[in-house]
């Protein structure tokens, strides 16, 4: 990791503007990873009331709340909402407010673009979720939209759709561009590559990821509309296509995507174990290369969700061998992590506390990941709710914990505020209890039969499903709490010191918090 | 920007607009894919009707399936349900049609083989899934199938699956579809 | 206000709870089927074996971690040892694992490449996935069928209490014999659907145009159940598969009556049938078919379904009423449903014309199986 010798506060930059204005123009990095988190944070209560619906009907067999025409729209918005509203601005978020400060550059490399790659964000999620009032409803395919249940068969809303898809597709590519221009760049004098922080190298190489796979969506939906407009034939059998080259395209892009959404939590984690332990990250250059070996393995695995499509044998044992190897890169980041721990001088406030729960949590999905990675397995696992269970447990106490980590870890530094440490603590009980009571049994409904997706279920699933209800209001309403801490904090609270946490290294820390409207006006210098 | 930045961003911005036509590249790479491997149960024209034949062969049964996607009102059935072949020889195979209704209706077949791994030593010479078939109301048809079963195919398999199933493509853009006129044998 | 609310939503949950955890809810449905073929039990001990690796590694690491968060806190550890780096424990935490899953990999591909023998079946069986139901045609016996889901509306919209196979029953299930390899030829008429039943290990999509193979032998007779598996609109869920596996004598007397029954279906379509005959029959015809939208007491749902009963169409106009029936309608969610047999057609039509006094208000024609078989004959 970087040691830093000196830094030059800016001096002689305005303030941010004033008004609302301030909010619509800005091009400060600051400002702008302020609206992604606000906006990802809006999103993933949206989502999360889509979910609660879903739940809800869930609670019990039968239909009580919701027709199943409905519950399609519901399960497909959750989806959308939460990956391309929830967890992926608020990566970028944490890429705005952190990337320039821990490298010691004074902005993004394209501030204006910036600015544009978020505003676009609102208005591809008002198109999306106005289609809930549009004749025939929202799109009800999934959120992976299999052709021909979302060309032919699809409601007049899936254009709109596809429009919604273009935009946030866009803004992630101007943002990965972003990222990417900055970091190879703009990184101050002595900031080599092998030195940059954790949560940098996770970026760059995400943002490596969305600039390859990103296009490929934007030709998936780009196909589809073709289809379903101008005649073409791309997914429909009658005229020469194939609705399984949907899927390939799709999951071209769909398996890179998971980890994309994925990578800046582990490198989040990363820090947040290496201050809590106050010890140097274990095995740095090993946690470089595993991000890149898990990247570069992500582009050889995709059918591994399309194990019951009819593909020959020899293409399903592929798929499976590769699957299987990504766990070996996994597997060496969480030893490492554990490694940084092992006699360290540890202490648990709150954002160690989630990175903890990530750990443990995280290699759980793991565990089923692999489970599903093995094919004549995944013949009694696909499309159940054991998959359900594997997805939500890495991108709930995976993804999501990690930007709530993120949050506690780096408000301090944001609003120059400490949080509330018990009842950041009481947050992380809340949601620890809520996230497992919601999603472990959903392993066991899976193992036992039942499929996802589906809005009521045989009564031999009763029981879980009650049970994971439950879990899922008390997470949901957790969340709610947590937005009332994070109001509270940026409102006011004990006020944070520049270094905020004992063990914390990095540029960020240098600087005042909370941190001035432009820091690295010079470059500090790093050796 | 320093010029550095300038030439990434140039360069990125070029991998985005080629990663964008890559997928569509997909869609002709898939075809090629396929035809090469024999994945998916794709069936393509042969050329050459020399190629595959041969002397001395194995036996093989056939077994023909007819489907009626969206169930479009055609009858559409084999002529015979299971054929006895040998390898390396070419037979000829019917299937009846009849367009029931009261409108004129275009229909498009679609080949399918079982398993996926027979389907690269199932050559086809003549089809009528190759082109679009247009009936009158009330017109039926024997639409031929001319194939051969290569000895190349693996010896674990004894039993192909040749199953074509029918799209209504009435309303469809014709321009946009395949080819040629109706090449059929009338009965 | 909040206590006239919360009285409310207690007394909800408690009328909720009345419906609650009906007797067949389970507890103990934890896990995997052995099922009931060789297969699928090769299935099961690999799944089990992978779990149990897993367990293992989760066992060994977690308590590693464990530990350090007990005896490494600041309290009991104040100063943090300093090593950060090892490229021989980083080797063998790469080395190691790597050989674990090879231990995986080799059963697994096994059991994958024994799946795999697409050689012929005694039974095929083409299995097309409709929205909504799933469509049977034996090969080699000409036998074929729908099979749609039989659990009441009623049931599901929680007005009756919910049988013990809730959604997992069908009107015909599929008949097999046991101990024979049936193979199973899988397409579909729509969009993609899955079907998969777990006791047989068997899940292959559904794919519009394209055949996808799978092969059984169950070695036990029985009833398995199982479910759709790709997301394929509204009804995604209500459409189980029902296989009977019977010993081989029961299986050739169940195609033969089969056979039997649909040339016995040949003549009464030819034959006169009464209006009492019709409506009996379509009464039947309806529960399955049209109770979803159209409800049982013909009213529908206002805006959405329209009702039948004092319809003009239903009442005064037949020829449309049967082309209904046959074309669908456009731009509805009205489907055609000429795959009916031409009797359940003529009563299903004849049923709605009788009931609810539609026969008093309108024309009161019936319909024949004969009028069916006239609509469906070329116009020249």
């Amino acid at each position: 990791m970087s040691a830093v010798i000196e830094n030059h506060h800016d001096d002689h930059h305005h303030g941010p503007a004033k008004g609302l204005t301030r909010w619509l123009y800005t091009t400060n990095h600051k400002d702008i990873g302020t609206l992604y988190l606000w906006f990802s944070f809006a999103m993933f209560l949206i989502g999360g009331a889509m979910a609660m619906i879903i739940r809800a009907e869930l609670f019990q067999p039968g239909m009580q709340i919701v027709e199943p025409e409905f519950y399609n729209q519901m399960i497909t918005l959750h989806g959308l909402i939460m990956i391309f509203g929830g967890v992926m601005p608020a990566f970028v978020g944490l890429a705005n407010w952190l990337v320039p400060m821990m490298i010691g550059a004074p902005d993004m490399a394209l501030p204006r673009m910036n600015n544009l790659s978020f505003w676009i964000l609102p208005f591809a999620f008002f198109i999306l979720l106005s289609s809930l009032f549009m004749e025939g409803g929202a799109p009800n395919f999934g959120w992976t939209f299999y052709a021909p249940l979302s060309t032919t068969y699809a409601p007049p809303s899936v254009t709109f759709f596809i429009f919604s898809v273009h935009i946030m597709g866009a803004s992630s590519i101007m943002g990965a561009i972003n990222v990417i221009v900055t970091i190879m760049n703009m990184r101050a004098p002595g900031m080599d590559l092998m030195k940059m922080p954790l949560f940098v190298w996770s970026w760059l190489i995400t943002a490596y990821l969305l600039i390859a796979v990103m296009p490929v969506l934007a030709g998936a939906v780009t196909m589809m509309l073709m289809d379903i407009h101008f005649g073409t034939s791309f997914f429909n059998a009658a005229g020469g296509g194939d609705p399984v080259l949907f899927q390939h395209i799709f999951w071209f892009f769909g398996h890179p995507e998971v980890y994309i959404m994925i990578l800046p939590a582990f490198g989040i984690v990363s820090h947040i174990i290496e201050t809590f332990s106050r010890k140097q990250l274990f095995g740095y250059s090993s946690m470089v290369w595993a991000m890149l070996s898990i990247a570069i393995l992500s582009f050889v695995v995709w059918a591994h969700h399309m194990f019951t499509v009819g593909m020959p044998l020899a293409a399903e044992l592929f798929f499976m061998w590769a699957t299987m190897l990504i766990a070996v890169p996994t597997g060496v980041k969480v030893f490492n992590w554990i490694a940084t721990m092992f006699r360290g001088s540890i202490t648990f406030e709150t954002p160690m506390l989630f990175a903890c729960a990530f750990v443990v949590l995280f290699t759980l999905g793991g565990f089923s990941g692999l489970m599903l990675a093995i094919t004549p397995a995944d013949f009694q696992y696909h499309d159940t709710y054991f998959v359900v269970a594997h997805f939500h447990y890495v991108l709930v106490p995976g993804a999501i914990f990690s930007i709530m980590a993120a949050v506690y870890y780096w408000i301090p530094k944001w609003s120059g505020n400490m949080y509330d440490e018990r009842l950041g603590k009481l947050h992380f009980w809340l949601s620890f209890i809520g996230v497992n009571v919601t999603f472990f049994p959903q392993h066991f409904i899976g193992l036992a039969g039942m499929p996802r997706r589906y809005p009521d279920y045989a009564l031999q699933f009763a029981d879980w499903n009650m049970v994971s209800t439950v879990g899922a209001f008390l997470f949901g309403i957790s969340q709610v709490f947590f937005l009332f801490i994070v109001i509270k904090t940026v409102m006011g609270g004990k006020k944070a010191t520049d270094q905020v946490w004992e063990g914390a290294r990095g540029l960020e820390w240098t600087v005042a918090s909370p941190a001035p409207y432009h820091t690295f006006g010079t470059p500090p210098k790093v050796d | 920007m320093n010029n550095k930045g300038k030439t990434s961003v140039k360069f990125l911005g070029m991998t985005v607009i080629a990663m964008f036509f890559f997928s569509f590249a997909l869609v002709p790479l898939y075809n090629v894919f396929c035809e090469v491997t024999g994945i998916n149960g794709k069936v393509f024209q042969s050329e050459n009707s020399q190629e595959f034949m041969a002397e001395e062969g194995r036996d093989v049964a056939v077994q023909f399936i007819s489907s009626n996607n969206e169930r479009m009102p055609w009858i559409f059935q084999p002529s015979n349900e299971v054929m006895g072949v040998v390898t390396g020889k070419y037979y000829n195979a019917t299937f009846y049609v009849k367009n029931t209704t009261n409108k004129v209706m275009t229909a498009q077949a679609v080949p399918s083989i079982a398993p996926s791994n027979a389907a690269a030593h199932l050559k086809k010479l003549e089809c009528f899934c190759f082109e679009q078939q247009e009936l009158a109301p009330g017109e039926e048809a024997l639409l031929p199938v001319k194939f051969l079963i290569s000895n190349e195919l693996p010896k674990q398999i004894k039993n192909v699956i040749l199953s074509y199933t029918i799209f209504d493509i009435t309303d469809y853009n014709q321009e946009n579809l395949a080819h040629l006129e109706m090449q059929v044998e009338k009965y | 206000m909040l206590s006239n609310f919360t009285n409310k939503l207690t007394g909800l949950l408690l009328t909720l709870s009345l419906f609650s955890s009906p007797a067949k809810a389970d507890w103990f449905a934890l896990n995997m089927t052995e099922g009931a073929t060789a297969i699928s039990e090769e299935v099961f001990n690999l799944h089990m074996l992978i779990f149990w690796i897993c367990v293992a590694i989760g066992v060994v690491v977690f308590s590693v971690m464990f530990y350090s968060m007990f005896a490494h806190t600041k309290k009991k550890n104040p100063v943090a040892a300093t090593f950060h780096e090892s490229t021989k424990v980083e080797i063998a935490w790469t080395v190691i694992p790597f050989l674990i899953l090879i231990a995986m990999a080799v059963p697994a591909s096994k059991t994958l490449t024994k799946m795999y023998d697409d050689t012929a079946g005694d039974v095929n069986i083409q299995v097309t996935g409709f929205q909504w139901k799933w469509q049977y045609r034996y090969l080699e016996d000409g036998v074929s069928f729908f099979s749609n889901l039989s659990t009441d509306m009623d049931e599901i919209y929680n007005l009756v209490p919910k049988g013990e196979n809730y959604l997992q029953e069908v009107d015909e299930a599929v008949v097999i014999p046991v101990g024979k390899k049936v193979r199973f030829l899988i397409t579909a008429n729509d969009v993609i659907h899955s079907w998969w039943v777990p006791a047989f290990a068997i899940k292959q999509d559904a794919i519009p145009g394209f055949v996808n193979t799978a092969w059984t032998k169950v070695d036990k007779t029985g009833v398995y159940r199982g479910k759709c598996t790709e997301l394929c609109g509204k009804n995604h869920g209500f459409m189980p598969i029902v296989v009977k596996v019977v010993e081989q004598d029961e299986y050739d007397l169940w195609v033969s009556d089969k056979k039997e029954a649909a040339f016995k279906l040949a003549e009464l379509t030819e034959k006169e049938w009464t209006t009492a005959e019709l409506v009996e029959r379509g009464e039947s015809v309806y529960a399955t078919n049209c109770v979803a939208c159209h409800q049982t007491n013909g009213q529908g749902i206002t805006g959405i379904f329209p009702a039948l009963a004092g319809s003009d169409i239903v009442l005064n106009n037949k020829p449309r009423n049967i082309e209904i029936l046959m074309e669908g309608v456009q731009g509805a969610a009205m489907n055609s449903f000429d795959y009916l047999s031409e009797v359940e057609l003529a009563s299903v039509i004849t049923y709605t014309r009788q009931s609810w006094g539609n026969a008093e208000k309108g024309d009161g024609e019936i319909v024949s199986p004969k009028d069916i078989v006239d609509y469906k004959k070329p116009k020249i």
